[in-house]
């Protein structure tokens, strides 16, 4: 009863106050961290980006830094050297990736999100299980099994390319390609150079596919599983066809999911990074050395550094924004 | 007569081939797909019980049979080739990866795995839950804005963060620390997402009554929201357990320089490095196997809050 009093007695404009500060409290541990952890390094980063600042002389020191302005950014995206060659072989093979990925898994999720949602197939959660178990694996775990799969002499790839691969299928090997394949470039056999990156890329897109496709898949699944099933029903009357029902129902109801899906899928090269950067020493000067490399070669000399150079925190940014 | 029943028979034919092909296809497809994500990690455990000589071998043998625990070595101390421990189909199990693995500092790995994991999971569900249902419940100027700030952060890729976090953290003192790795990755964006969807979710009225009652907020939270909302909390919990269980990229930025401070998947992957040139795959399998069965455990346990979890977080979005 005193309680009730308490509150009444309280005015509305006293009440809405506490909740705001009440509402404040809640969020600031979070947004400490965030702000810490998240905001201070990204104003950080930008800030430095203006600057000629090396990396490596302490920033208390004076002239450790000149503002420079948009410098690094002209040099990554319109002057003619390194920064911008290696920034826009990046900017390729990321388009690359996210093109050869992002369809694929999506497409293929979808599939298996329907065949497993059927109404006939048994031990569904057998099947969610072994497509999902990927997905709880440390990426270390996976880039090693990936990389005894595939390294030179493993089990799945010989130290053909998939290159060598598709002209093997028309019979040209390296035996019978002629001498000029045996001539060494920088200490590799040409043949070894034209196997190349591609299959690096290739692999890796592979190894991309295989460890999101289960996420995607249970989140396509629980979509498919709010369709009602009237729905279905009711375009069976009409005489609908599965796969009408498939294109015509099925797809438009999960457009928010695809969606969300899909965005998920294009921030996934940044996840697996470092599968990329032991792939790339793997391969070695092989498959690491050509124009073609991958976003990898670029994230590879940053972490190779654990300060930043002006170029490299100029070129991220050129990159995420 | 005759011709209606025929045709009648034919279309009705004609269906039936269909609606039995297409389960057919369906099933095949879903088991070679099946297949293809298992595969790799059959493979991974077996061949973390082969011999070197035998882990490259192509067929691959993955049935063991005993006798258990050879010797991978002749008494001369001569590696055996691959044919004198496996079969077409069987080898027989040895333990000189794990031996060779646990000679490293396994303990301290795993040891430091589980005070990352059990701390960051602490601190998020605390701090996500808290600012999840700021977002959802109170209102106050700026709880929008807040919300798609928070929601924004998501779409910063990982990367450009790296370098200058390193540095943030190396001016604050908390670079190979401990605490350098909890609390930088003490609250995420995706965690304060889902316990706001969920508190949304949930009626206000049990909370009103409450607060009539003149419970504070405070109260409110921990003794009648919280309570209600054990689902999104389990997803939540499984989510950051298995997150930063795996996490290999903040852990090697934040302690890399303390060898002291390694978690499981840092120390394997610059295992790699410690034996120079040679890459002693059964040993790097060893290590993934041991990596991985916890979280493994955990996964068939809670499976049904691990599928709920995405799920959730994907119907949402």
């Amino acid at each position: 009863m005193a309680a009730i009093t308490a509150t009444a007695g309280k005015s509305l404009a006293q009440r809405k106050r506490e909740e705001a500060l009440t509402g404040y409290a809640f969020l600031a541990p979070a947004l400490l961290i965030f702000l810490v952890f998240l905001f201070l390094p990204i104003f950080f980063a930008i800030y430095i980006s203006f600057t000629d600042w090396n990396g490596i002389t302490p920033l208390n020191q004076p002239n450790a830094y000149n503002f420079i302005g948009l410098e690094n950014y002209n040099k990554l995206l319109f002057q003619q050297g390194i920064s911008q060659r290696d920034f826009y072989t990046a900017l390729k093979n990321t388009v690359y990736f996210v093109l050869g990925v992002v369809p694929t898994q999506t497409i293929l999720a979808l599939l298996l999100a329907v065949v497993v949602n059927q109404k006939w197939l048994r031990a569904k959660g057998a099947f969610r299980t072994a497509f999902y178990f990927p997905s709880i694996t440390s990426s270390v775990v996976i880039s090693l099994i990936f990389m005894w799969m595939f390294t030179r002499g493993g089990i799945v790839n010989d130290s053909n390319g998939l290159i060598h691969n598709f002209l093997g299928l028309f019979g040209i090997t390296r035996n019978t390609v002629g001498d000029w394949a045996s001539t060494r470039v920088a200490s590799l056999t040409l043949w070894d150079w034209i196997s190349g990156p591609s299959v690096t890329m290739f692999t890796i897109m592979v190894l991309n596919t295989w460890t999101t496709i289960g996420t995607m898949m249970v989140i396509f699944l629980a979509a498919l599983q709010n369709i009602p099933a009237h729905v279905y029903e009711a375009a069976s009357v009409d005489g609908a066809t599965g796969f009408q029902a498939l294109r015509r129902i099925t797809i438009p109801l999960l457009r928010p999911t695809t969606f969300f899906v899909v965005t998920l899928g294009q921030n996934d090269p940044d996840d697996c990074l470092h599968r990329l950067r032991q792939r790339v020493q793997e391969f070695g000067d092989g498959a690491g050395g050509g124009d073609g490399d991958c976003v990898v070669r670029h994230h590879l000399r940053v972490l190779a550094h654990p300060a930043p150079h002006h170029q490299r925190t100029g070129r991220y940014l050129g990159r995420s924004l | 007569m005759t011709t209606v029943t025929a045709t009648g028979e034919q279309t009705t034919g004609q269906r039936f081939t269909l609606k039995r092909i297409l389960p057919v296809m369906g099933i095949t497809f879903l088991i070679i797909f099946a297949l293809l994500e298992t595969v790799p990690f059959v493979l991974t455990v077996a061949n973390s019980f082969k011999c070197l000589a035998a882990v490259q071998q192509v067929p691959q043998s993955f049935i063991p049979v005993p006798p258990f625990g050879v010797n991978c070595r002749t008494e001369s101390g001569a590696a055996l080739p691959a044919d004198a421990t496996t079969g077409a189909l069987t080898f027989n199990p040895a333990l000189e990866g794990y031996e060779e693995v646990a000679r490293f500092n396994l303990p301290r790995w795993f040891g430091n795995t589980v005070i990352y994991a059990l701390g960051v999971t602490l601190l998020r569900v605390l701090f996500d839950s808290l600012a999840g249902y700021s977002l959802a419940r109170l209102k106050y100027p700026g709880n929008r804005a807040m919300f798609f700030i928070i929601l924004g952060t998501m779409m910063i890729p990982g990367v450009v963060l790296l370098i200058p976090r390193f540095i943030i953290l190396k001016q604050i003192g908390l670079l190979n620390t401990y605490q350098g790795v909890i609390f930088a990755l003490a609250a995420d964006a995706f965690g304060i997402f889902l316990m706001k969807q969920f508190f949304e979710s949930i009626p206000n009225e049990i909370e009103e009554a409450a607060q009539v009652d003149g419970a504070s907020r405070l109260r409110i939270f921990f003794q009648v929201v919280l309570p209600m909302a054990t689902p999104a909390l389990t997803a939540l919990t499984v989510f950051s357990f298995q997150g930063t269980w795996n996490n290999f990229m903040d852990v090697l930025i934040i302690v890399g320089g303390n060898p002291q401070l390694q978690n499981l998947p840092l120390g394997l992957a610059l295992l790699r490095g410690q034996f120079g040139e040679t890459l002693r795959w059964h040993t790097f399998l060893a290590g993934s196997v041991i990596t991985t069965l916890p979280l493994a455990v955990v996964f068939f346990i809670f499976q049904r809050y691990f599928v709920e979890g995405i799920s959730y977080s994907g119907l949402k979005g």
